[in-house]
């Protein structure tokens, strides 16, 4: 069981991949932005942080840079949830610290496979 | 492992695409003024949020449709696009298109027909793409070797990015036999070693039937962070394999949700609430208990020395109980700006179709109401609005001749007063056209030639029905469905409508709505021996009749003057069969109540006092009763029943029309 932070602004997405991660036993905390998920990060140690790109008030690139310059989030995995249009986003995303992406639209089973792929 | 089953999010989806496309409205609506770099951005992100959702929860059609309208707002985003009023109209009607497409996922049906297609070429042709020849997939083929031979070097960096070679290397020895051999000769001496950052490199041998892009997959998130060659094993066998067997194991993944969508169709509709609103009511179900176990101690243990102590919990747990209500009733109360929201839209195509300038202006739009209330109030929100502008305000000529600005202002002000919801739809135009309706009045036989009205009996034959004054009428308002209708919508929400106008100044409506249908404020009344609720808003006033006020007429009926006119009395003991009361109307009460714009006195027995009772169904429970509309359980656990005043004062005049 690994503790995981969702990051998405939509309600919908963050509760699909909330509730199949919670179904394979992880504890999932959720973030509606950026933001919302930097503030949650400083609280809790997770194990690894998905996070979508588009976001309101801060989004997923500036995310991962505020996250990787916290001491404790150096080498934690962050997976961007990105859509397939914005090969430049996933690229962006890596620069700015991310360790990998998963392509929307996923279900469930590749998310788990994908997860599964990190934690080991 | 079992498969979690998407329908489940299809109604969040849709919930908050409706929030995102309503969303996307407003900010359109706003750009058309000029570009704003913040309002396209959201508009965007709307836009592609939509698309990712309609992309997972298996509606392949509007996630098609969504993608072409984010390729032309990436275009706005990006300033490769200027943003122009022809812009903006394609990307209103994509709003009005999706919101088609989410009426019929809710409803099961498919999702695109020949106008979404329509619009989403034309959406495709503006950004420069030709659907037809975008749909044929690239062909791109692939090698597949026997064995790989990878010499694989990270970057120091590489374990700050959350990559940990190791975990590369156990998924390469999943695709075949896996010889791994490091590379140490990079490995600075202990002093110099820093644990975050990776030292080392591999040179790999893979044997096995494994492809390229298998491999390259491995490595896909580390390409930037790494020196990575892949070569075939000398001597190997290479082999061309083409790529489109991957792509069209995809497929079924996006066209089996199909039934699921009819599955979330059934669902039912949600309210989405704050967490504040939910963590205020942990807190105060917390102190309930905390109250209720501070007074079990008095089962054990009553002293009489400790009267006072219990006094004060029993005042805790009525002021708990209270604020429990009240938060329960939060609840389900939602912004009116949902119902709002639709207006700016409506106003500027409305104003553009009559040529005429208007200005809405919305006020209090984070006004809270029962999410009930807010469904119904749309409709006749929608009607007054139409008339504002079909009927009352002025084309730019005509306000110009009478000495007013060219542009109308539209005013939609939503407000709490008194325990109530206010909405008043105010304008400056021409005012209600007393001329007008007292010639429709006579002409209708209305009201006779001789009578004087004053200005608000002349306001109030607009709520007549079938009455239009408009001399031609549009498709916009008199239609047939005309302010009857609207007043008997909101007086089924418990609600009353007023107007006040000024011939050349404007008119305004006030719509006064109670916060909540699920409590009411009453008054409790006796008749032979039953209690009854009589609605609070409904009551005028209170009046204790001598005989001599009191008018038999032919057919039984009884009459008494009041204010200005003659009322019908009402006996709530023969409207309800109940016998027992009292006959002599001396020796009761007459509770004068307004309902459906006609007032009648109810006469009862006595009255006990005013309280709050929550309305519970008597339809749900046992079965529909004309002139009642719900019962209440009193402090003593007995059943009152809820007078439904509007019913009864319909049924009085159906009687007196007979």
């Amino acid at each position: 069981m690994a503790k995981i932070l969702a990051v998405d602004d939509s309600a919908s997405m963050r509760g699909m991949v909330a509730f199949t991660l919670r179904g394979a036993g992880h504890d999932v905390s959720e973030a509606e932005n950026g933001q919302l998920a930097v503030d949650a990060a400083k609280g809790a140690r997770f194990d690894l942080v998905l996070a979508d790109v588009n976001m309101p008030v801060m989004d997923g690139i500036s995310m991962v840079k505020e996250l990787r310059a916290l001491p404790e989030y150096k080498g934690v995995p962050i997976l961007m949830l990105t859509t397939e249009s914005h090969t430049d986003k996933k690229m962006e995303g890596k620069a700015a610290g991310a360790t990998g992406w998963l392509v929307k639209p996923f279900d469930p089973e590749q998310l788990l496979a994908t997860v599964k792929r990190v934690l080991g | 492992m079992s498969t979690v089953s998407l329908a489940q999010f299809h109604q969040t989806f849709f919930d908050e695409s409706h929030e995102g496309l309503d969303a996307m409205e407003t900010a359109l609506l706003a750009l058309d003024g000029g570009g704003d770099k913040e309002l396209v951005h959201g508009i965007f992100r709307a836009a592609h949020s939509i698309k990712g959702g309609a992309a997972t929860f298996g509606f392949p059609d509007m996630a098609a449709f969504t993608h072409e309208a984010e390729s032309l707002l990436d275009e706005l985003r990006d300033g490769r696009r200027a943003i122009n009023a022809g812009i903006v109209e394609v990307l209103l009607r994509s709003v009005d298109c999706l919101r088609g497409m989410f009426a019929r996922a809710q409803s099961g049906q498919p999702l695109a027909d020949a106008s979404s297609e329509a619009l989403r070429h034309e959406l495709a042709a503006m950004v420069g793409r030709t659907l037809a020849a975008a749909a044929a997939p690239a062909r791109r083929s692939d090698d597949a070797a026997t064995g790989w031979a990878i010499s694989f070097r990270p970057h120091k960096s590489m374990l700050a990015g959350g990559n940990d070679p190791l975990r590369l290397l156990r998924e390469l020895a999943e695709l075949g036999e896996l010889q791994a051999e490091a590379e140490l000769d990079k490995l600075p001496g202990l002093a110099a070693l820093d644990p975050s950052e990776c030292h080392l490199g591999w040179r790999l041998e893979l044997r096995g039937e494994v492809s390229r892009a298998a491999v390259q997959g491995v490595f896909d998130w580390v390409e930037d962070e790494c020196d990575l060659s892949i070569e075939a094993l000398p001597g190997a066998e290479v082999h061309h394999v083409p790529v489109a067997a991957v792509q069209a194991s995809t497929a079924p993944a996006a066209a089996a949700p199909k039934a699921a969508a009819r599955e979330a169709a059934a669902a039912e509709s949600s309210v989405r609430v704050a967490i504040d609103k939910i963590d205020s009511l942990i807190n105060l179900v917390g102190e309930l208990v905390i109250t209720q176990s501070m007074l079990d101690t008095f089962r054990e243990d009553f002293d009489a020395a400790r009267l006072e102590v219990l006094q004060q919990g029993l005042a805790q747990l009525a002021r708990h109980t209270r604020t429990l209500q009240e938060s329960v009733m939060g609840i389900r109360m939602l912004p009116i700006a949902s119902v709002f929201n639709r207006f700016p839209r409506m106003v500027r195509d409305l104003s553009q179709k009559l040529g005429k300038q208007v200005k809405l202006d919305l006020v209090g739009e984070q006004t809270e109401l029962d999410k009930t209330v807010l469904e119904k109030i749309g409709d006749p929100l929608v009607h007054l609005v139409r008339n504002a502008i079909d009927h009352g305000l002025e084309t730019p000529e005509r306000r110009r001749a009478a000495g007013k600005t060219d542009t109308g202002t539209l005013r939609l002000e939503a407000s709490h007063r008194n325990g109530s919801i206010v909405v008043e739809i105010s304008d400056d135009g021409a005012g209600l056209n007393r001329e007008a309706i007292v010639a429709k009045a006579l002409q209708r036989g209305l009201i006779a030639s001789t009578d004087v009205l004053t200005d608000e009996a002349v306001a109030d034959l607009i709520f007549q029905p079938g009455f239009s004054t408009a001399a031609v009428t549009t498709d916009l308002s008199g239609r047939g469905v005309g302010m009857d209708v609207v007043r008997r919508n909101v007086v089924d929400l418990g609600g009353s409508i007023q107007i006040r106008s000024a011939a050349g100044q404007g008119s305004v409506f006030t719509i006064t709505l109670p916060l909540t249908l699920a409590i009411i404020d009453g008054l409790t009344a006796m008749v032979g021996g039953e209690h009854y609720i009589v609605p609070l808003a409904s009551i005028i006033e209170t009046v204790q009749l001598r005989n001599e006020q009191l008018r038999t007429v032919t057919g039984g009926g009884e009459l008494f003057h009041f204010r200005d006119g003659w009322l019908p009395v009402l006996r709530l003991q023969d409207a309800f069969n109940c016998g027992g009361g009292r006959r002599a109307i001396e020796q009761g009460l007459v509770v004068v109540v307004e309902g459906d714009g006609s007032r009648v006195g109810l006469f009862v027995d006595e009255l006990i006092g005013q309280q709050q009772a929550v309305v519970k169904s008597l339809e749900a429970n046992y079965r529909r009763v004309a002139g009642i509309s719900g019962a209440t359980i009193l402090a003593d656990g007995s059943v009152a029943l809820i007078v439904d005043v509007a019913g009864l004062s319909r049924q009085m005049s159906r009687r007196r029309a007979a």
